[in-house]
């Protein structure tokens, strides 16, 4: 009897917390059905950007959007699942997670660009410091130790560097600002390829800390320091920022324009049947800052309910015409004019042939 | 002879009354049992979970994920090891600094305190586990790190000579293995604190007084007669702060350094497995690597339940002692 009892309550206590487990994820989706019209989910970087969006858009016309910015791994994961309606990434899906995607073919549509800038703490320093990327790529190796090494000095004449040691702090966290900065290491410096790009990878020196602000925090309380920040972040926090050769042989400072010149030069030789899945760091182009890159929202081009599927057409194209120029405010890089149409032609694609 | 079955009757009558009103206490005995038994429930639930996820990395890698200090995502490679290093040394420096200062306050606090200062203090001691950890997190960066860098670290290395030895030897930078087991050990402190001032508070008036009646002093009343009959309770409370050690997260990550390095000095930057798991879940889209993930948190799991089964045979052993 008393062993029955505890069975049943085993049992009770199961299946209760099944229910919860179900009721709780119910809930998500089917909120979208309620007071919320579309679900997203992924990128923290473009956040503050998508929520303006977001909110003008519902006043516009009164479709709400909720965006979860759990991170570009969480959105892929759970646009991949059909929980959400779209994802937002900071790196191009793999072929191998384009696989795994349940519901057909996703694609890629580019939103805005960010950038991802080199800051230091050295405070004899006035102008901003120059670097390139094999120079970069052996300091955060730890190849290069001192900040008055050969090969810096050598990049800043008349400068007059310390001979103190130079502390690497690289983001310990998984991010896609850490995909761009060794995306564009590996293309552009011979010497990381052995590294490799990702969102995390095994850093051969240096501090991790978790999030732009731990690291601009790292770097900013240690003499000596030097990390990467996204552009916005250290614009907004007033952060020393290194120039950095572009491919064309100059010294450029990240800046909005900057960022868009690098996404024009890749633009221009772009393929029509694109699915812009593409790099821009170290793009050509005499103005181009060199570590940037594109940020993009993930939909499935088969959308399985028309009713949904059209709100988010309609919402992309809006954003595409009407949210770019807003871009600018908040930091971040519109798309290059002459990308937008190509962008506008590939949501024209996306059908409702998956509805029931 | 004639009393015995009127009494007995009696008794029955009133048995059967209880059994009558009893449908409350059923209720409440059924209540009480479910909660009982949701907590195993759950506790089993979500070891189920955690090793079922775990497995892919388990049968893949096998025993390199402990071994291994060769973490890198790229090329497909999950050794752990380094973090679960971190979560032991990181937990253990913090016990080393946490346990003497907490049973120092908590002594002070059951002995020594005028009964006016007694709330105050035992107050703020407990404020400390309400702080939320991010908290602690953002005092580590902008004070304590700074501190330990620009003081705390040149004063044992240099002043003390300390740097003679593999432990505080090698550069400054700040985060360490040493910011994380201080900031534990603030986190745990009112932990061991709190249990240990009840238990001494617990300690019968007697026992004291027949320490002081056979002539000790103060200190070895307390050292020969409160302490022991206390220690069963304390060491509970030592455990309970070290399971708040292991566990935490957030202040960790800000700043330990997160360098997955097995380094023998406190001033090197570490890794621990909360750390690991908590800075690379959300961005983690690989099929291995999440599983990898999941088995450092398996890996966790079982380390906890190691120290809650030490713990336990600790107390049970000391409370034994005392017995006999």
């Amino acid at each position: 009897m008393k062993a029955l009892k505890l069975a049943v309550f085993v049992l009770f206590a199961v299946a209760c917390a099944k229910e919860g487990n179900n009721s709780s994820t119910a809930s998500s989706t089917s909120s979208s059905s309620g007071s919320v019209d579309l679900t997203g989910a992924g990128a923290t970087f473009p956040y503050p950007l998508y929520s303006k969006w977001f909110d003008e858009y519902a006043k516009l016309t009164g479709v709400k959007i909720n965006y979860q910015s759990i991170g570009s791994g969480g959105g892929i994961r759970q646009l991949s699942e059909g929980t959400v309606d779209f994802g937002a990434s900071d790196s191009p899906m793999s072929d191998a997670e384009l696989a795994k995607a349940k519901f057909g073919p996703i694609l890629h549509i580019p939103t805005v660009l960010g950038a991802v800038v080199i800051t230091y703490n050295v405070p004899a320093l006035s102008a901003p410091l120059n670097l390139t990327a094999p120079v970069i790529a052996d300091i955060f190796a730890g190849k290069i130790t001192k900040w008055n090494d050969a090969r810096i000095a050598s990049l800043n004449p008349g400068v007059s560097l310390p001979s103190s040691d130079i502390l690497v702090v690289h983001r310990s966290d998984g991010s896609g600002t850490t995909y761009i900065f060794t995306d564009y290491l590996t293309a552009a410096a011979p010497s990381w390829k052995a590294i490799g790009k990702g969102k995390e990878v095994s850093w051969p020196a240096g501090l991790g800390a978790k999030g732009n602000e731990g690291v601009a925090g790292q770097v900013k309380q240690t003499p000596g320091a030097i990390g990467y920040v996204e552009l916005a972040y250290a614009k907004q926090n007033k952060l020393p920022i290194a120039a950095v050769k572009n491919k064309a042989g100059k010294f450029v400072v990240a800046s909005v324009p900057a960022v868009t010149a690098a996404a024009a030069g890749v633009a221009k030789t772009l393929p029509a049947n694109t699915d812009f899945r593409i790099s821009v760091v170290d793009a050509p182009g005499p103005d181009a800052y060199p570590i940037s890159s594109f940020t993009w929202i993930l939909v499935y081009q088969h959308q399985r309910d028309s009713v949904k599927g059209k709100k988010l057409v309609d919402f992309l194209n809006w954003a595409l015409t009407y949210g770019e120029p807003e871009a600018p405010t908040l930091d971040y890089a519109p798309l290059p004019s002459e990308m937008t149409p190509k962008v506008k032609a590939k949501v024209a694609t996306i059908d409702f042939a998956g509805a029931k | 002879m004639t009393a015995v079955p009127a009494q007995a009757a009696s008794t029955d009558r009133r048995r059967l009354k209880v059994h009558e009103t009893a449908i409350g206490d059923r209720i409440y005995e059924i209540v009480t049992t479910f909660c009982a038994l949701v907590v195993p429930a759950l506790v089993i639930a979500i070891a189920i979970t955690i090793f079922a996820g775990a497995w892919p990395a388990f049968s893949k890698l096998g025993l390199s994920i402990v071994t291994s200090s060769d973490w890198d995502v790229n090329a497909g490679k999950f050794g752990a090891a380094p973090a679960i290093f971190g979560t032991l040394v990181s937990s253990a420096v913090a016990l080393i600094i946490a346990t003497p200062l907490a049973i120092g306050v908590a002594i002070f606090l059951s002995e020594f305190s005028p009964t006016w200062l007694r709330q105050p203090i035992g107050f703020l001691v407990d404020l400390l586990a309400a702080v939320p950890s991010v908290v602690y997190g953002l005092w580590g960066i902008f004070v304590l790190v700074p501190m330990l860098r620009e003081h705390v670290m040149p004063f044992l290395r240099d002043t003390l000579h300390l740097g003679a030895t593999p432990f505080f030897s090698g550069p400054a930078y700040g985060p360490s293995m040493l910011a994380a087991g201080v900031i534990l050990a603030i986190m745990a402190l009112p932990y061991i604190s709190s249990v240990s001032r009840e238990v001494l508070l617990a300690v019968p008036r007697s026992q004291r007084e027949a320490a002081l009646a056979l002539g000790a002093t103060r200190w070895e009343m307390i050292r020969d007669a409160v302490v022991p009959y206390a220690k069963s309770g304390i060491i509970g409370g030592i455990m309970l702060g070290l399971g708040r050690a292991l566990g935490e997260t957030m202040a960790v990550t800000m700043v330990i350094g997160n360098r997955p390095e097995i380094s023998a000095s406190l001033f090197a930057p570490g890794y621990t497995m909360a750390s690991l798991i908590a800075n690379q879940f959300s961005e983690a889209t690989s099929d291995l690597h999440l599983s990898a993930l999941t088995a450092v948190g398996a890996i966790l799991f079982v380390i906890t339940l190691i120290v809650n089964a030490v713990a336990r045979w600790l107390v049970w052993q000391v409370s034994r002692d005392r017995a006999v």
